[in-house]
């Protein structure tokens, strides 16, 4: 124990065919301190979170533990080293109670017969002790993202882990909760424990971080005091150049409403309730408004509503004046609406057609890709899908034959908005366009949606990123349990304020 | 009405050994189709035993030894669907299909070739149990009590415990719920669906031998078990994938099975003159309209039906 360091992973070297996932990356973990792992999506961090937890063998590079050095063939390995993780997407079985998901693999018992008393004593000793409130006899399905959240940290705790590691922990939380995931992780840190938190949001890790080590590209650039640094300098140390977060936009000249929305009620597929109660909202010409809100408030219903891929139970929508309430996906489309989905994958694209295919989609049926016989000219749809690519710049192996599959999910990204922004329409919604694009990508994607503002056209834009929020929209609804519960000026207001209104605890008033 | 309890029990008793047989399967992640083929399987492997056991032994034994041969040729059987769905990552319905048609087709070609070579002159596929099958019957008063009653309340009762009550049970269902998550604190997903899969082949050859034996002494193996795998599938979805559940939807089941060995008994439903094949189709009917109207809200396990891969975190 004559070491500071709690982990050690030095000059980790992981390939890939034809890629060098960690290129000589050196980490050091101190006992009892928060150390922020940073890094754009595809700067190697989930791969040298895999090679701690020994799902993959480094080529390069020894692991150390309290300066003795470790061999980690599989997750089992690593958890008898006292190493637990909190997974971006949680690992917790819905319909067992939360008492049973924490004991799950290390279940006291007798004979076979669960113990779940002991546990239980447990549990409510280490919820007291750092703060974290749970109720050990819910059911999972029914308790919060953030509830749920502390059920995954229990987890850890439960089985006395010393080395803590969180990744991406405050993408699905409200800014409340995220301030008491910070106390959280204080008070672990105080308790002796050590914290590696994985992140690329830089204010959090500015916050609660005592030291930070930067990932680009799979290289180890530096690791840093974070007392001694700002943000800027993070950042500029993470994507390689400086990076303007300031969004460049015009003065606002407001046209005429384009959607407008009244009464609109759509029903929920997951509960009898419905998902969207009595919307009413209005979206003009060079506005961009967003809807604001926690993950499955209604947003996707609502959305869903509006592009026509799910009925209205009641309430109308026009679009440039007509009613389009009853109109098939098509029309809308043909009509002036875009939409870039919040699924890619499901709506966004044909996975298993060629870029090129995907990328006349909604517009195959025009003559100028079908012929009057009704075959595809597939010369026409060539040259135009290589215009696309050339002007929004989306890269792929084999050009506008590659399949969309193959593509990486920014690209994929890109390709869609290519194909909505190029229909030059009058109505751009655009559910969570930068979700999983890294700080370049975001900055492209928000450059496209501030143009089309720009040159007169409206912008539906259904954002969970506090930040995007705060930065893009002209005006922000924040919509509550399918409802919209407050109307905001982003230059007027905070996270914190947005933050009370996106987890119910104020509400006001909204005319359409 | 004695008679209709009676019956009623024992086909309930059928239709809870082999849910409850689905009902493991299906925890661990598995949908078992295949069900009917390894009832008639462990119909097979029980028969045979009481056709080569010599009779003279004790009840207590005979019947010990039957059940262990129909539960053993089950969990053999069931083994082809465990390596083909768990390891070879096979679509388990068409496996489950698969097995269906073999077990019939298979038992039926396996006791045609015994009997033929018993006497030539003897082409069928029927298997005689007069004298074993008295071994099962006790009876009280004109109530014939079978055995097997008895030993499904107490599987019944041991499935519940080790279902909800074990650290096995706890293990098994979340495999079948988020088998990343039971991987991801060290349980073996692929040890677990084994286990769900071998005992569910243990209890379907159980309620394969327990069918043959509810109200005839002698059974031809080209009917299969006409549908009770299946019937006993409707039962553990209405049942919910849970015992107690999946007791009283058998026993709700096994009544209008029974009805239509019994209603010649009741005088006004006699008196309707319906033909028999109405009553005989009632279970098949209600079972339709009651997955119909329930299977909407069913809350089937969650990965059930998905291969387990250890690549996708």
């Amino acid at each position: 124990m004559d070491t500071p360091y709690a982990i050690e992973m030095l000059n980790i070297t992981k390939k890939f065919p034809g890629i060098i996932a960690n290129d000589n990356i050196t980490l050091q973990l101190k006992r009892g301190e928060i150390h922020a792992l940073l890094g754009e999506n595809g700067a190697g961090k989930s791969t040298l979170m895999s090679v701690l937890f020994g799902l993959y063998q480094p080529e390069e590079g020894v692991i150390k533990k309290d300066g003795k050095e470790v061999k980690i063939n599989d997750p089992n390995d690593a958890n008898d080293l006292g190493i637990g993780m909190v997974h971006q997407h949680f690992k917790l079985v819905e319909c067992f109670t939360v008492l049973d998901n924490i004991i799950l693999g290390v279940e006291p018992n007798n004979h076979g017969v669960l113990q779940k008393e002991e546990a239980r004593k447990k549990v409510l000793a280490l919820s007291e002790k750092y703060g974290l409130m749970v109720d050990p006899d819910a059911k999972i399905e029914d308790i919060t993202v953030g509830m749920q959240q502390r059920t995954e940290i229990l987890k850890m705790l439960y089985r006395d882990n010393e080395i803590l590691i969180f990744d991406e922990p405050t993408a699905v939380l409200t800014p409340q909760e995220i301030d008491e995931l910070m106390q959280i992780m204080r008070n672990l840190k105080a308790e002796g424990k050590s914290i590696l938190f994985i992140s690329h949001k830089l204010a959090e890790i500015m916050a609660v971080a005592d030291r930070c080590t930067i990932l680009r590209k799979g290289k180890y650039i530096g690791t840093v005091e974070t007392a001694k640094t700002t943000a800027q300098e993070l950042s500029s140390l993470m994507v390689g150049r400086n990076v303007n977060f300031h969004i460049e936009k015009k003065p606002q000249k407001l046209g005429d409403v384009v959607l407008e929305v009244e009464g609109m009620t759509v029903a929920s597929k997951a509960h009898s309730n419905n998902a969207v109660k009595n919307v009413s909202l209005k979206v003009r010409k060079g506005e961009i408004v967003c809807i604001a809100g926690i993950d499955g408030n209604g947003q996707t219903e609502f959305v869903h509503g509006i592009t026509g891929l799910e009925p209205l139970v009641s309430g109308t929508i026009k679009l440039n004046g007509m009613d389009i309430s009853k109109a098939p996906i098509r029309k809308r489309n043909t009509s002036g609406m875009s939409h870039i989905p919040e699924d890619r994958h499901k709506h966004g694209l044909v996975l298993d057609y060629s870029l090129e295919n995907n990328l006349v989609l909604q517009t195959y049926f025009e003559p100028e890709f079908t012929s009057k016989s009704g075959f595809l000219k597939k010369d026409n749809i060539r040259s135009y899908s290589e215009r696309l690519i050339k002007e929004f710049d989306v890269r792929s192996g084999q050009g506008p034959v590659t399949p969309a599959r193959a593509m990486s999910g920014g690209n994929q990204q890109k390709a869609i908005i290519a194909r909505e922004i190029d229909k030059d329409p009058d109505l751009l919604v655009a559910v969570q366009p930068t979700r999983g694009l890294d700080v370049g990508a975001i900055e492209f994607v928000h450059k496209q949606l501030i143009d089309r503002r720009d040159s007169g056209k409206a912008v539906l834009l259904v954002s969970l990123e506090l930040d995007e929020v705060m930065d893009v929209p002209d005006r922000i609804l924040v919509m509550y349990e399918g409802e919209i519960v407050g109307e905001f000026d982003p230059k007027k207001t905070t996270q914190e304020e947005l933050g009370l209104y996106m987890a119910g605890a104020k509400r006001m008033e909204v005319k359409a | 009405m004695l008679l209709l309890i009676q019956y009623t029990l024992i086909f309930a008793s059928v239709l809870i050994l082999v849910a409850l047989g689905g009902c493991y399967s299906e925890h661990s992640g598995v949908i078992n189709l295949g069900l009917e083929g390894i009832m008639v399987m462990g119909a097979l492997g029980g028969a045979l035993a009481m056709r080569y056991l010599p009779v003279s032994l004790p009840g207590f034994i005979f019947i010990l030894l039957v059940l262990f041969f129909a539960i053993l040729v089950g969990v053999v059987y069931s083994s082809l669907l465990a390596v083909a769905s768990i390891n070879f990552k096979a679509d388990q319905t068409i496996v489950g299909t698969a097995l269906n048609m073999l077990g019939t087709a298979a038992a039926t070609v396996i006791v045609k070739a015994i009997n033929t070579a018993a006497n030539p002159n003897d082409v069928s596929s029927i298997i005689q149990y007069i004298e074993p099958k008295k071994k099962f019957i006790m009876y009280f008063g004109s109530f014939e009590f079978n055995w097997f009653m008895f030993i499904t309340l107490v599987i019944l009762f041991g499935a519940w415990f080790v279902l909800y009550k074990t650290k096995f049970g706890l293990r098994l269902m979340a495999c079948g719920e988020h088998p990343q998550a039971a991987a991801s604190v060290g349980i073996n997903v692929f040890k677990m669906r084994w286990s769900g899969v071998l005992i569910s082949g243990g209890l379907g050859g159980l309620g394969g031998i327990c069918y043959i034996l509810a109200g005839v002494s002698e059974w031809r193996f080209e009917y299969g078990v006409a549908g009770f795998g299946f019937l006993a599938l409707a039962v553990m979805i209405f049942g919910q994938w849970k015992p107690t559940r999946i007791a009283l939807a058998a026993l709700m089941f096994g009544f209008f099975r029974a009805l239509s060995n019994t209603y010649m008994g009741f005088g006004f439903l006699a008196a309707l003159n319906l033909p028999s094949t109405i009553y005989n189709m009632l279970p098949y009917i209600i079972s339709l309209i009651v997955l119909a109207l329930t299977s909407k809200n069913s809350k089937a396990p969650k990965a059930e039906g998905i291969p387990y891969d250890q690549g996708m975190r």
